[in-house]
């Protein structure tokens, strides 16, 4: 073999293939590698069925081979029947196990023997790897299945899972989801738990335990296979099962260690990190290209487009412009000034500091998911209190932060290349000042997930964050008196940290004098007087505490507790002694400023003696509305019992807003002090329900309320996930005869979610099935006049606060009584 | 700031809703209607018919329209910034100011007839609201702190449980004391006809009785039963103690819904005589 092929393209997924076709159209000489015995290895591992779809919209598909929404079948089937007519030159079966040589004269080995020599490499393998293989005695037997095409193929089986990975777990619950083809599920896991997968797959792993659908043995190894049956070793000796089919989920080798065999290097030794890549996908490795997932695009019309790219440009197409390039010169198109897009990314590049060091491909990538704004002298960005997590960053122009809630003239300047919003974006809380543009300037607004996706993948942006943030609380602590100067040793030793529920921060009597500041959750300021802990003060994310230990000689006066898990920021108490120490005059200032508060705190301890059993009550209320999970709400539903009849017309009214079901349970809940909390959603800043929902169906709308939008699967993740029960999964009801028909002839159940009978009988007769959906409050999202329940409360129970507002307002009414 | 304040405002009572802004509208209205009923210059007689009477019977007829829409407005779930506190306390309000108007625009004429009849069920639907105004805002404590830190569907299992537990108790008892304690869990009522539900009792309850018989018979009970005995008492001393709750529970929510049985069926009964008086008046006159 001494002929050089052209190009030589690396797994046949949708990157690949579109780089095959493309090498195919134009005439260059090139051969698609491929592992297994068929195209598309990620996708035709899907579920049989699945709907595939062909995101994000707005993108044009450049690429020879089609793609659009549709199953997985149809997909496949294309993609076979076009590889075929363009000629692609595929092999299959093939396993690449070394490239070596260098651009012009790649050569890679394959599996059993054989070798190919190629100019150039394309490498499109995802970040799927290889399946760790069964190693036991009799591992290799046919009835060794390493994937799970249809978990209703078989039936009446002895099945064992081994793997108790989110893959193993999915694939057990799936076999015996149908009982009518009774299958007996045994899942085999190594650890004494699941550490590896998802909370929520471990519950419903559990409770398909508990209610007797599948068996799980955990601390089991497999010591050997044989026909009908394996062999375990167990915690306490040995055992035999009956076995018709091993299907082995044990997770797989990440390809990276290949890639940077062949001499590609990473970004960083981060489990998650990409491969270091120019703006045309090239490698360190000049001639190897990397492309598809395993460049960090997950989207099969990214990596088809790149496919394309990648080839014309090999091909020696340099001038051609990506396919996002229309999207992005849309995007600019607001801005002053006829620039090209890629002038546009390289000055917002350099001017923004976060921006600075990051690749052109990233910048692209980034800015797709941002917007920009061009601003005019005095425009408002954004108002105190707004809801909004996105941030922003100045690329040229300044604006002013107005500080002060009462007096619009008291402002602070930000100026070109830093940013503003982070802590909207890191507490999730809102906005704590108003912001407006100073002279005309040019702001690049990030969504939350962009932004967090940006912190997390590029460590200097994170550091830059981290940064700012730590300045600007020590600027607002300590007014204006301090320099970014005095700052430098303290933002050195800050330390950013998880304060677990429960957790002191600060001990009452203790003497160290170190500041937190806190970016999520919140706290309770507590102190002990008699035997009581009385408590005093709420803390939310974006304020600090400790601050007064500086000035109050002696030993702390309080203490402070995380209510909710909280990430803070530590400083060290002795850099900020120094710097008094230091500076008396500067000294002399601050302690002007806290004047205010040192009088509160006097105050307090003067009234140490009349703290009754008033305060003690209030103090029992707010610890029970911390523990109903108020402190990490942003918007909840109270009921004033003293005020509540009973009627249930809040509940009448959430069914007669949202499709006839109601999303809260009045009489549900628990009470205390007069206080009931039904169970109802909370809104929390960090929703705990968002963490796992894979149409990403649930979202928080920009007046911070956290919805379920229609593209929810029903696959009942969030209603596992959310501490507080306030999900249901519901099949929408029939409609109801109108309101009047009720009224005047007593046709149909009335305002309110219909009773059960009455839907069971209507549904009867019609023959649709409705697939069942997740369901919750939207705190009447789009509806006018905001939530139907306090509306339709006819005596004024049911409020809906947030809880600083509440917790703030009981206790202003005890210092005013 | 503004936020507070409207915390504040969010969170008060039907009755101080906006600072009592209906309340002051309603005493603007019997204010401006008794100084008009004074310097109104009326012949022959003062009564409905002058054009100061028909002014405020007009205006007494729409306060009643608008007030049955109440019902209405408390089951249309619209969109809009209604408050259905707002709507409760100017129905209370303006309901009450309706006493003030009606009765001027009678000018103090009553007969055996049916105008008088209108006014009569008028004065009955406002005197049952006012029981309604006084169960809204005293019983809704009582009841929260009767019921504790327990909804009724908890308290309703608790019962069950105890049930289990008498039942256990019981067992080793002879047939008699089992008859007794079977009496308890199968024929205990709660709630009944409105009579029974409004006196928060149950003169013949089965575990009162049954209580009230261990307790006696404990005095004359051999040796080997005491211990037994003493057990099931306290599970029915328990048991007694939640049904008391539950009792008062009950109670405290029939008295929120029993004066509606005159408020309503009344207003329908006004709305009818009211229709007939407006009839017959422009018909005859």
């Amino acid at each position: 073999m001494t002929d050089i092929i052209q190009i030589a393209i690396i797994g046949s997924g949708p990157a690949g293939l579109s780089a095959a076709a493309r090498a195919a159209e134009l005439n260059l000489s090139h051969v698609l590698i491929e592992k297994t015995d068929h195209l598309s290895d990620t996708i035709f591992k899907y579920q049989k069925g699945k709907h595939i779809m062909a995101t994000p919209d707005q993108l044009v598909l450049r690429s020879d081979v089609d793609f659009a929404a549709g199953s997985r079948e149809d997909i496949l089937e294309r993609w076979d029947e076009q590889s075929k007519s363009a000629d692609l030159n595929v092999m299959l079966n093939s396993e690449v196990m070394e490239i070596t040589g260098t651009k012009g004269n790649f050569e890679i080995k394959i599996k059993g023997g054989k070798s190919i020599k190629a100019a150039y490499v394309i490498m499109g393998i995802g970040t799927q790897g290889n399946p760790n293989t069964m190693r036991c005695p009799g591992g290799d037997l046919p009835f060794v299945q390493y994937q799970l095409d249809d978990p209703n193929a078989y039936f009446d089986e002895d099945i064992i899972v081994i793997g108790g990975g989110d893959a193993g777990i999915e694939n057990a619950l799936g076999l015996c989801a149908d009982p009518k083809l009774e299958n007996r599920v045994t899942l085999l896991q190594r650890a004494p738990d699941f550490p590896k997968a998802k909370e929520a797959n471990a519950k419903a792993l559990m409770s398909a335990k508990n209610d007797g659908r599948l068996d799980v043995i955990t601390q089991a190894t497999t010591s050997s296979l044989e026909k009908g049956w394996i062999n375990i070793d167990v915690k306490d000796g040995t055992d035999r099962l009956p076995c018709d089919r091993v299907i082995a989920r044990m997770g797989s080798a990440p390809p990276r260690k290949f890639v940077e065999s062949c001499g590609v290097e990473f970004s960083s030794p981060d489990r998650l990190a990409y491969p270091v890549l120019s703006e045309t996908f090239e490698t360190t490795q000049p001639g190897l290209y990397v492309i598809g997932a395993l460049a960090g695009y997950p989207l099969i019309k990214h990596c088809m487009n790149q496919g394309y790219d990648v080839v014309e440009n090999i091909n020696g197409n340099t001038g051609l412009k990506p396919a996002d390039e229309p999207l992005l010169q849309e995007k600019f198109q607001s801005l002053p000034g006829q620039n090209s897009v890629s002038e546009w990314l390289e000055f917002i590049r350099s001017q923004v500091e976060i921006f600075r060091e990051l690749t052109p491909l990233q910048m692209r990538e980034f800015m797709l998911d941002s917007n920009v704004h061009a601003k005019k002298k005095g425009d408002e960005i954004f108002v105190r209190n707004d809801i909004g997590s996105s941030l922003f960053s100045i690329a040229s122009g300044s604006v002013n932060v107005h500080i002060s809630p009462t007096d619009h003239s008291i402002t602070v300047p930000i100026g070109e290349g830093q940013i503003f919003g982070e802590t909207g974006l890191i507490s999730g809380r809102k906005r704590n000042a108003t912001i407006t543009a100073a002279e005309d300037c040019i702001l690049i607004e990030t969504p939350r997930n962009a932004a967090r996706k940006l912190i997390s993948t590029v460590p200097a942006v994170k550091r830059t964050v981290d940064r700012i943030a730590i300045e600007r609380q020590l600027l607002q602590i300590f007014g204006s008196g301090l320099t970014r100067d005095h700052l430098n040793d303290i933002i050195k030793d800050a330390e950013v940290s998880t304060a677990m529920a429960g957790t002191a921060l600060i001990t009452e009597g203790d003497d160290d004098t170190d500041i937190y500041i806190i970016q999520s959750g919140s706290m309770l300021v507590e102190k002990m007087i008699g035997d009581k802990n009385v408590f005093l003060s709420y803390v939310p994310a974006g304020s600090y505490v400790g601050e007064m230990a500086l000035f109050e000689e002696g030993r702390r006066t309080a203490s402070v507790k995380a209510a909710v898990k909280s990430e803070v920021i530590k400083l060290q108490g002795r850099h900020f002694e120094k710097l008094l120490a230091e500076n008396p005059a500067l000294k002399d200032k601050i302690e002007d400023e806290l004047a205010d508060r040192r009088a509160m705190n006097a105050y307090i301890e003067g009234q140490k003696s009349n703290f009754d059993s008033v305060a003690d009550l209030y103090g029992a209320r707010a610890n029970f509305l911390i523990e109903q999970g108020l402190g990490e709400a942003t918007d909840a539903l109270l009921i004033d019992e003293t005020l509540c009849i009973g009627c249930d017309n809040c509940e009448i009214a959430c069914a007669e807003s949202h499709d006839g079901i109601s999303r809260l349970n009045r009489e549900a809940g628990t009470t205390f002090a007069n206080i009931h909390v039904p169970t109802s959603c909370r809104h929390c800043e960090h929703p705990h329900c968002m963490s796992d929902c894979p149409p990403n169906a649930i979202t928080r709308a920009p007046d911070g309320e956290v919805f379920i939008n229609d593209t929810c699967i029903g696959c009942g993740n969030c209603q596992r996930y959310c501490p507080y029960g306030v999900i249901q999964m519901e099949k929408t009801p029939p409609k109801k005869p109108s309101l009047l028909s009720w009224m005047v002839f007593g046709i149909g159940p009335g305002p309110g979610q219909a009773d059960s009978a009455w839907v069971k009988k209507k549904l009867s007769k019609s023959k649709a099935e409705a697939p069942k959906k997740a369901v919750k409050c939207d705190m009447c999202r789009g509806i006018k006049g905001g939530a139907s329940c306090v509306r339709a409360c006819p005596t004024g129970a049911a409020i809906r606060v947030s809880p600083e507002a509440y917790l703030g307002l009981a206790r202003k009414e005890r210092e005013m009584g | 700031m503004a936020k507070k304040n409207q915390s504040v405002a969010v969170h008060s009572s039907f009755l101080a809703h906006r600072n009592y802004l209906f309340l002051k509208l309603s005493l603007l209205i019997c204010f401006i209607s008794i100084v008009g009923y004074m310097w109104a210059d009326f012949e022959p007689v003062r009564n409905g018919g002058t054009w100061y009477g028909y002014t405020l019977g007009t205006i007494g007829a729409l306060l009643i329209l608008w007030l049955t829409m109440l019902g209405m407005r408390k089951r249309w779930i619209t969109q809009g910034h209604w408050s259905l506190k707002g709507w409760t306390s100017a129905h209370i309000y303006l309901g009450l100011a309706l006493l003030i108007v009606a009765t001027l625009h009678t000018g103090f004429q009553f007969g055996w007839n049916l105008h008088t009849l209108s006014y009569g069920l008028m004065i009955g639907v406002i005197a049952s609201g006012l029981f309604g105004i006084y169960f809204y805002a005293t019983v809704p404590r009582h009841m929260s702190n009767n019921r504790g830190e327990m909804g009724q569907a908890d308290m309703l299992d608790e019962v069950e449980n105890l049930d289990r537990l008498l039942r256990e108790t019981a067992q080793p008892l002879n047939d008699k004391y089992i008859e007794l304690v079977r009496d308890s869990t199968n024929k205990t009522v709660l709630g009944g006809n409105i009579f029974k539900r409004l006196s928060g009792r149950d003169k013949k309850c089965p575990t009162q009785a049954a209580l009230k018989f261990f307790r006696e018979e404990l005095r004359t009970v051999d040796n080997a039963s005491h211990g037994a005995i003493l057990d099931l008492i306290s599970v029915l001393e328990r048991k007694n103690s939640l049904l008391q709750h539950i009792r008062k529970h009950i109670r405290f929510r029939a008295l929120l819904e029993f004066w509606l049985y005159f408020h309503i069926p009344l207003t329908f009964a006004l709305l009818a005589a009211l229709t007939a008086h407006i009839v017959s008046v422009f018909y005859y006159s």
